[in-house]
């Protein structure tokens, strides 16, 4: 045990999504000690399994006043703060001739009243504005929704916090907390890596693992309704629409496409599922069916487009105290203090919420710590730019030996801080992920800098594996890049492995036409040529003796 | 429900797989490090060019357009098109003044027939050339093609050339491009002895325009989408109308109306389209049909050696000109491994492309100087230019070939039972 480990500190934050990494962040930037505990990598709940919509609050609007003006509110706070991660695509409401065009009123004044920026325009004009949009449109509301990359955001809030001075580990799981008597003193971690236990002191516990706080609260001996709810979403290979579209009627399935990065993703249905099916999560034919057809009445092209892969994720709602059966959902902000509610001091809740309101669910979190630690500095959160966020995209030079398309793509991904990554070298400037131009310079700064230990951090960090490829071409690239790092060729072997099998689980429920061609030679490539499969054989047999 | 019943989207670029088979057919690879090759430029980099125009990569223009990607893609992704509508969808470059004088080859034609001797004497002395690089852009080292005096059309409508064609009782129309015209008359007089020989009257289009390729290559769309409407008018006329296929000598004339008028003009020739064809595939099926026989001269001896030009290998028809030269008896033939020879059209000409053009024939031009043949036979004219200038061996159209070894008065002997 170092010397780290042994000290007591004042806020220990339990989940490596955006909330925790916000709230890591905020904790931090008011000077308190951190420490943040994440059991896999960050943004591996949640965060990273939704449609990547930056709301203006508009959806909300009508049914929830209170959510949709934190909606706008936090919009405009992203939009400054996290410029690397937020494309302000605007967004539009059609009605279509199924839908009743009298909603439109009531959804534009209920936009309105909550401070969101709503017009309404000409359905021609809404054609030109966004040429795939259904022709057979009735009504447009032009809203300020954009596309917010949750993986980049949630890792520029760990960057930030790390800053600070906050000490933040990946692959460390909460198994149990220590008491003395009605008092959380410290946690107990097993840490996945270097396979031991280890324990951690602090003042003040949050509880920020999102669906999975149900387990860590009844780990700490108190209850918390989490009323587990899966959306389905389908990634399509390119962008059919470069304006976020939505249907002008009551929320409901399938009812949003959003332009993100290279691609475009339909989204959500909903549907409850059991809590023990929480950490694996499938997507059904049915869901399938059922994005396409309503999809397809957004973007009509989305029927002949192809898909990439299919995803689900689990909504963090929270059952309120005194509705244990769910009924009365709320989606907003829920942060329990146990201490009033349980009696169990140093221990607080941070869930509900949406990624939008990550900022805000810090900010609150956070109050509620100073609080209890007598800490009067005020939230700098809202005003203060993430790093890759702090400006010079523009006035810099490319340079002029590498291809412009790659300083491009490596500006968008990373800010100002794509200075950072090496170009001195051909090497560093040849393409790893052909799909998504992602060099090898970028991939070492992402191990080196960005905490990526495995080929999943790293297609998170880089989006190497998320292009039309799927891992066909870069993974063994970046596998090798891998082993370098851990001086270690087996362990990059099995994390190849595991990644492409990840990745089909993806394709798996769409895998038909060209996506199915495609995994079939990325398939032929790793097994037959690469000889994948007699190494996955061979371990079977050594697992068996 | 049609939900995803199809898997062609009009976005054909999503057939693409990834297996890089693309990259290793593209001629320019090799020889330029700055072109990122077709599976980038083509439906790597339409991705991303749907996100956001700005990503159009300048150094598309090094394409040169010989689609042999195409010709390669085992999924039929049409990557050469793609990256040609990229250039004329997203590229801010205006056409420079060289890029117009080169894509007009009629307009320019028109005024250096007309003063021929003055021009082919001032493009081969050095300080013009050297001038024509400073200011143009039009490379020193390039040899120009000559132009003749007379040009074919006006050859052609001399009273008894024309009168003489309505006698037969089969017809063709030829569509004779601009190099027959202008340049090499020659070729289309070979063309007019072969068809009348086999008992074919030949006639000129009613209005034939330039097909347009070399102003698709330099940009200029709208002009070539309107000389593209003309030719489409003039053909169906001769093919719907006075029911005569149209023949052509060029393989990229033939390639730009069956292909790209279609793909990157929006023309739409599905009517005509079969109609329209290369000389020696509409000789080779009849024949194959018993419709037409030829007869060659005992004494033609000649070694000939056939290149591939890039848009044969597209068209996949150079089966159908070498093995008509096949049927000449004394000839000593031999297939050159199909690769590009660099030119491509106007490319070659330009300054900044000179080096890579030079580059990519160099082992053609190797193969051809060992090779010991009298001639080079292939069907495209600029590959002409382009092997002349690099190598030194003459080279000929298979139709000019035909035509030299062809006994005329036996071979219409043998047609005139097709004739009655």
């Amino acid at each position: 045990m170092n010397d780290k480990d042994k000290k007591e500190y004042d806020v220990i934050i339990i989940g490596g999504g955006a909330t925790g990494a916000g709230t890591a962040r905020d904790c931090s930037m008011r000077g308190l000690s951190v420490l943040l505990l994440e059991r896999f990598d960050y943004t591996s709940g949640a965060t990273g399994r939704n449609h990547g919509l930056l709301h203006s609050g508009a959806r909300y609007a009508v049914n929830d006043m209170e959510s949709a003006s934190e909606c706008i509110k936090e919009n405009m706070v992203l939009k400054k703060i996290a410029s690397h991660c937020v494309e302000d695509t605007s967004g539009l409401f059609i009605t279509l001739p199924e839908d009743d065009l009298s909603y439109q009123n009531k959804f534009i004044d209920s936009c309105l009243a909550a401070g969101i920026k709503a017009e309404a325009i000409d359905p021609k004009d809404a054609i030109r504005m966004e040429p795939s949009v259904n022709k057979s449109l009735q009504g447009a509301v032009v809203v300020p929704d954009g596309s917010v990359d949750p993986f980049r955001l949630t890792i520029a809030n760990i960057l930030d916090a790390n800053a600070h001075g906050a000490r933040t580990l990946v692959f460390h799981e909460v198994t149990g907390f220590i008491r003395e008597q009605d008092r959380i003193v410290g946690v107990k971690v097993f840490d996945h890596k270097q396979k031991e236990q280890k324990s951690f002191y602090g003042k003040v516990i949050v509880n920020a693992a999102g669906i999975w706080g149900h387990h860590i609260a009844e780990l700490a001996g108190v209850n918390i309704s989490m009323y587990p709810a899966k959306g389905a979403l389908l990634i399509f290979g390119h962008r059919v629409n470069n304006v976020v579209l939505n249907r002008c009627r009551k929320a409901g399935d399938a009812d949003i496409l959003v332009p993100g990065d290279m691609i475009c993703v339909i989204g959500t249905t909903s549907s409850h599922v059991s809590y023990d099916e929480i950490d694996n999560m499938y997507v059904t034919s049915s869901e399938v069916e059922l994005l396409l057809r309503e999809g397809e009445k957004l973007a009509p092209s989305l029927s002949t487009t192809r898909i990439l892969r299919a995803y689900a994720g689990v909504r963090p709602l929270v059952a309120s105290d005194d509705d244990p059966t769910g009924r009365n959902i709320s989606r907003g902000i829920v942060l329990l203090d146990h201490e009033q509610r349980d009696g169990l001091s140093g221990f607080i809740t941070i869930t509900g919420g949406k990624l939008m309101t990550y900022r805000l669910m810090a900010e609150w979190a956070t109050d509620l710590v100073c609080k209890k630690l007598n800490n009067n500095k005020e939230c700098e959160t809202a005003t203060t730019p993430l790093p890759g966020s702090r400006g010079v995209k523009e006035e810099t030079e490319y340079s002029e030996v590498i291809p412009v398309n790659i300083q491009r793509t490596e500006r968008y991904r990373h800010g100002e801080l794509a200075a950072q990554i090496a170009k001195e070298d051909k090497f560093d400037h040849s393409l790893v992920c052909e799909c998504e131009n992602v060099t090898v310079g970028e991939v070492n700064y992402a191990f080196q800098e960005l905490a990526a230990d495995t080929l999943t951090a790293l297609r998170r960090r880089t989006r190497i594996g998320m292009g039309t490829c799927q891992g066909e071409l870069c993974a063994c690239r970046a596998a090798g890049l891998l082993s370098h790092v851990h001086q270690c060729s087996n362990r990059a072997k099995e994390e190849l492995s595991s990644f492409l099998n990840e990745r089909w689980k993806g394709m798996y429920p769409i895998a038909w036409g060209d996506c199915l061609r495609e995994s079939q030679l990325a398939a032929w490539i790793y097994n037959s040529v690469c000889g994948l499969s007699d190494y996955n054989r061979k371990e079977e047999r050594k697992d068996a003796v | 429900m049609n939900l995803q019943q199809y898997n062609i989207s009009e976005n054909n670029f999503e057939q693409c797989i990834k297996c890089t088979v693309c990259t290793v057919y593209c001629p320019v690879i090799p020889v330029n490090p700055k072109y990122p090759g077709p599976k980038q430029a083509g439906p790597d980099g339409e991705r991303f060019r749907l996100k956001d125009p700005d990503y159009f990569d300048v150094s598309l223009k090094y394409c040169l357009n010989c689609k042999r990607c195409e010709v390669a893609c085992p999924s039929g992704v049409r990557i050469g098109d793609i990256i040609q509508m990229a250039r004329i969808k997203y590229s801010h470059s205006r056409p420079k003044l060289r890029d117009r004088l080169l894509a007009n080859t009629d307009f320019v034609g028109q005024l250096s027939t007309k003063v021929a001797p003055v021009v082919n004497f001032s493009l081969g002395l050095t300080p013009v050339k050297s001038v024509m690089d400073a200011v143009l852009g039009i490379d020193h080292r390039r040899t120009f093609p000559e132009y003749a005096s007379q040009t074919f059309e006006h050859w052609f409508n001399q009273r008894e050339i024309k009168k003489k064609q309505s006698a037969f009782k089969r017809h063709v129309s030829y569509f004779h491009g601009c190099y027959v015209n202008y340049n090499y008359p020659q070729l289309g007089k070979d063309l007019v002895k072969l068809m009348n020989a086999v008992g074919f009257g030949v006639h000129l289009l009613e209005k034939e325009r330039c097909c347009g390729v070399a102003l698709i290559s330099n940009g200029l769309i709208e002009q070539a989408r309107k000389q593209g409407a003309q030719n489409m008018a003039a053909i169906r006329k001769s093919v719907l109308d006075e029911k005569r296929p149209v023949i052509a000598t060029s393989s990229t004339c033939v390639f730009t109306i069956r292909d790209e008028y279609p793909h990157l003009l929006g023309l739409d020739n599905s009517d005509i389209r079969q109609f329209t064809e290369l000389a020696t595939r509409f000789l080779y099926r009849l024949i194959e049909r018993n419709e037409v026989k030829l007869v060659f001269k005992e004494d033609y001896k000649q070694k000939i050696v056939y290149h591939t030009p890039c848009h044969m290998e597209k068209l996949g028809w150079s089966v159908y000109s070498t093995s008509l030269l096949k049927m000449i008896p004394g000839v000593d033939f031999r297939m050159l491994p199909s690769q590009c020879c660099g030119i491509a059209g106007t490319y070659g000409f330009k300054s900044e492309n000179y080096e890579t053009s030079q580059g990519i024939g160099q082992s053609l031009f190797d193969d051809i100087g060992q090779s010991e043949a009298d001639f080079v036979a292939t069907d495209c004219e600029t590959c002409k230019w382009q092997i002349e200038m690099s190598t030194f061996v003459p080279v000929m159209n298979p139709i000019s070939i035909l035509a030299e070894a062809l006994d005329e008065e036996a071979t219409m002997e043998a047609n005139k039972e097709f004739c009655k």
